[in-house]
């Protein structure tokens, strides 16, 4: 199963992937699409990504946190058009116990927004476009294409 | 022109540096041995519109991250990425 997805995200379906009667933990964590980026207000969002590469990161992430703890991790991230309060990313842990599972919840998504190619372009109120740059001053680049 | 004296490779521009060059992909033909940053210079050599990527951005060869000392052989993919914004 993919872990870039262009369908909306569900809690349920992804933690029916990893519930099992020796896990009795299940934690998880969404990123949903906020109204407002460093004073700005956002109205909608779009993804993209290096779709071979974004790929072989997820599962290197999650083989990783399987790795380091007795857990079962389901990871989807969104790509595609979002608007204020879809949900982007989706990571559900199941573990026997709850700090496990916490503690590879949050392991999971730092690793995929470091290291997971992918982009968010914010489109705001004003009618301006931005690349979100987490290196920029101030955070996000003007896009060339705002059209696009 | 492509011989046994130089590999051949695609450059991929990502999302904000496609933008800046104006295309997805161009391919490159680098002398050999090949490494990443010597792949850069020829793409700025040959299209000026590379320019205005930044001198040293994050690449992946083949789809792993790696540092511009790594080799590359003819055929590879390199991929040009601005800093990453998911989740």
């Amino acid at each position: 199963m993919p872990f870039l997805t262009e369908q909306d995200l569900s809690i349920d379906d992804l933690a029916a992937l990893v519930a099992a009667p020796d896990r009795g933990a299940i934690v998880s964590f969404v990123g949903t699409v906020r109204d407002h980026h460093a004073g700005r207000s956002v109205l909608r969002l779009e993804y993209s990504a290096y779709p071979e590469m974004a790929e072989m990161e997820c599962e290197a992430v999650v083989l990783e946190a399987q790795r380091r703890w007795s857990v079962a991790v389901a990871l989807r991230h969104r790509t595609g058009q979002l608007v204020v309060g879809d949900a982007a990313v989706a990571v559900v842990v199941a573990a026997a116990h709850r700090d496990v599972a916490f503690d590879a919840c949050r392991f999971v998504i730092d690793e995929v927004k470091r290291r997971v190619p992918i982009w968010k372009k914010e489109f705001y109120a004003d009618g301006s476009v931005a690349w979100v740059d987490p290196t920029a001053s101030g955070g996000t680049v003007p896009s060339e294409r705002p059209d696009a | 022109m492509p011989s046994s004296r130089s590999v051949t490779v695609t450059v991929r521009f990502l999302a904000r540096y496609a933008e800046l060059a104006g295309q997805d992909t161009v391919t490159v033909t680098a002398p050999i041995p090949a490494t990443v940053d010597s792949v850069l210079v020829r793409l700025r050599e040959v299209h000026p519109s590379a320019s205005r990527l930044p001198s040293k951005p994050l690449c992946a060869r083949n789809f792993r991250q790696v540092l511009g000392a790594e080799s590359v052989a003819d055929g590879d993919e390199i991929a040009l990425l601005p800093p990453m914004s998911g989740g």
